[in-house]
């Protein structure tokens, strides 16, 4: 590892200036990415900013009856919650489902969505990787590409977004709130991630200092019967191949309304329009459920190890519609 | 709903602070080596490390509490298991230098004196290693898993003991350990309830 200054900070303001005043500083959330981007070497910061006595990591109720989570708020501490398992159980189960016990102790929401992607060509300083360094060409193209995206792909990166709490709150549509050398600001959720295009090195709206202060998950009834499924290797400690983050309402057998995430097949936490827009007005039943996984997919450009992501994703939703949907008390699995 | 170990060693007198002459807690410090106070199974440590050093490796080579194992250095494995203030966490990816002022229990604090933890006689009644590298961290998320309360069955106990790998596939000899814990008075009064 290279060598690096440590300095702790207590307040949000002083932390914002500690690093929006010196190119050289990174934060220091759970450490979970950091450490072992600086142990890789792919982060190379002069000093880190430790974050973890910021007062910013509370879970709090809004009057709308929507949630509040402070960016320091841990995975474990927010999966745990009674609000955030009552209102929101798609948040607690991919909250659930990723990492580890020990990581999701460490992890913050904050941290989450700054994750970097795990392409292994990343990860190796001697690899092309336009991500990593622009205009370098990316080894993933024609590498071992098993676990890349078929969804928003450039011809510049193809790295998959690999959290899974992010698939959960873009079908939420949370909102993510900044506070930075500026003032504070608020991003919607789906505008917090860019598809790769021609920048991949380009990875979120965050300016240096800028720090996530909250995530604001709004009221939505409908989520209470919401459901996570992820689809991987092995069945726990592992990133997903494929996973749907499902909210339905419905009514009289019809879907009134349809949010729905992917993950694990795209270059961003992938809010699923297509397939919304096909199940708005459907029957709650597996043929409508099949239509809109196909019409999400039909884009899909598969690289050369992974086009079985194209159906397994399909599957994945399929199968994440129907629980949401008997949990309705349609036909669902029927 | 911390999980409770025994302490071993001396446990330091608490002194105040300034004292001890800490610098202050927003002291920028290093690159260089800079002396930093850790205390780990309730003993205060000065140790020397620059801010790069991992907590596993201040332990293990600094410290030369060597029970804590270095698996994969990337928080895939689950060697490094220690509590930080009382939450199971892994050393690999937590640096030295942000757990000052914070209590580190790592495997040597689980015994009292000879007499082991009712997990680590779990452990040895059960057969629950093979080679012994992945124990360490296996033993400190089993006893943390105790207070968490995820012990209902052996899909959630497999479920919540994910992040410890065992090359040497002891899973269900572990999972049988936990059981006899969570089924025993000794295991609820002890296991860290
Ligand atoms: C073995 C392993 C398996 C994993 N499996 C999964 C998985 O299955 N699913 C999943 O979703 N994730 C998984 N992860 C990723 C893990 O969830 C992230 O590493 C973690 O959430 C990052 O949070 P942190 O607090 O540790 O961030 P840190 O590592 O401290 O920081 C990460 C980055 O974010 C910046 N940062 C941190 N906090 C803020 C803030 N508040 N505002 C602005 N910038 C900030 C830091 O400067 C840094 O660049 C896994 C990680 C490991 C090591
Ligand atoms: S897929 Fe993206 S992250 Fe991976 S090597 Fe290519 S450019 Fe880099
Ligand atoms: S050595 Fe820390 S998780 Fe493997
Ligand atoms: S006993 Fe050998 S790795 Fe677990």
């Amino acid at each position: 590892m290279r060598s690096f200054a440590y300095k702790r900070v207590s307040d949000v303001a002083t932390a914002i200036a500690e690093v929006g005043g010196d190119p050289g500083s990174e934060f220091l959330a759970g450490g979970t990415t950091e450490v072992d981007m600086l142990r890789i070497r792919v982060a190379r910061p002069r000093r880190v900013v430790d974050i973890n006595d910021l007062p910013i990591a509370a879970i709090e109720d809004l009057s709308d009856g929507g949630l509040r989570l402070g960016g320091l708020a841990r995975m474990s501490d927010v999966a745990a919650h009674p609000a955030v398992r009552e209102r929101y159980p798609v948040v607690s189960e991919a909250l659930e489902k990723g990492a580890s016990a020990q990581l999701r102790n460490m992890a913050t929401l904050g941290g989450n969505l700054m994750q970097k992607v795990r392409c292994s060509y990343f990860r190796d300083v001697d690899q092309a990787c336009n991500k990593r360094e622009p205009g370098s060409g990316c080894a993933a193209m024609n590498g071992f590409n098993r676990t890349h995206a078929v969804l928003g792909t450039s011809e510049h990166c193809i790295a998959t977004h690999p959290s899974d709490v992010a698939v959960a709150l873009t079908a939420l549509d949370a909102i993510v709130h900044i506070q930075g050398p500026e003032g504070a600001r608020t991003v919607a959720f789906d505008d917090f991630f860019p598809l790769p295009g021609n920048t991949p090195d380009r990875e979120h709206p965050i300016a240096h200092g800028e720090l996530i202060t909250a995530i604001e998950v709004p009221a939505n009834p409908a989520a209470r019967t919401s459901h996570y499924l992820k689809v991987r290797d092995r069945e726990s400690y592992e990133f997903a191949l494929a996973s749907a983050a499902v909210v339905l309402r419905v009514e009289r057998g019809i879907i009134a309304e349809a949010r729905i995430g992917l993950g694990g097949v795209a270059t961003k936490p992938w809010r699923a329009r297509q397939a919304e827009a096909a199940l708005t007005g459907a029957p709650a039943l597996r043929a409508a459920f099949e239509d809109a996984a196909a019409a999400e997919l039909a884009d899909a450009v598969p690289q050369g190890m992974n086009s079985f992501k194209i159906t397994l994703a399909q599957r994945t939703l399929v199968r994440a519609l129907e629980t949401v949907a008997s949990a309705h008390g349609g036909e669902g699995n029927a | 709903m911390r999980p409770r170990a025994h302490q071993t060693g001396t446990v330091a007198p608490s002194i105040p602070e300034q004292a001890r002459g800490v610098r202050p807690r927003d002291a920028e410090i290093g690159p260089e080596a800079t002396d930093i106070e850790l205390t780990v199974n309730g003993t205060t440590h000065r140790v020397r490390v620059e801010p790069r050093v991992s907590l596993l490796d201040a332990l293990r080579e600094r410290l030369d509490i060597t029970g804590t194992k270095k698996g994969c250095n990337q928080g895939a494995c689950g060697a490094c298991t220690v509590w930080v203030d009382g939450r199971r966490v892994v050393s690999c990816l937590t640096l030295a230098v942000a757990c000052e002022g914070r209590e580190i229990t790592t495997v040597e604090g689980l015994a009292d004196g000879d007499r082991l933890h009712p997990m680590q006689r779990a452990f040895v009644d059960n057969d629950a290693f093979q080679c012994g590298y992945c124990t360490p961290g296996q033993l400190m998320s089993a006893v943390a898993l105790m207070a968490e309360g995820h012990t209902c069955d052996d899909a959630e106990i497999a479920e919540w003991m994910s992040g410890n790998i065992c090359r040497c596939a002891a899973y269900p000899n572990i999972r049988s350990a936990i059981r006899q814990v969570r089924d025993t008075a000794e295991g609820t009064r002890k296991g860290g309830r």
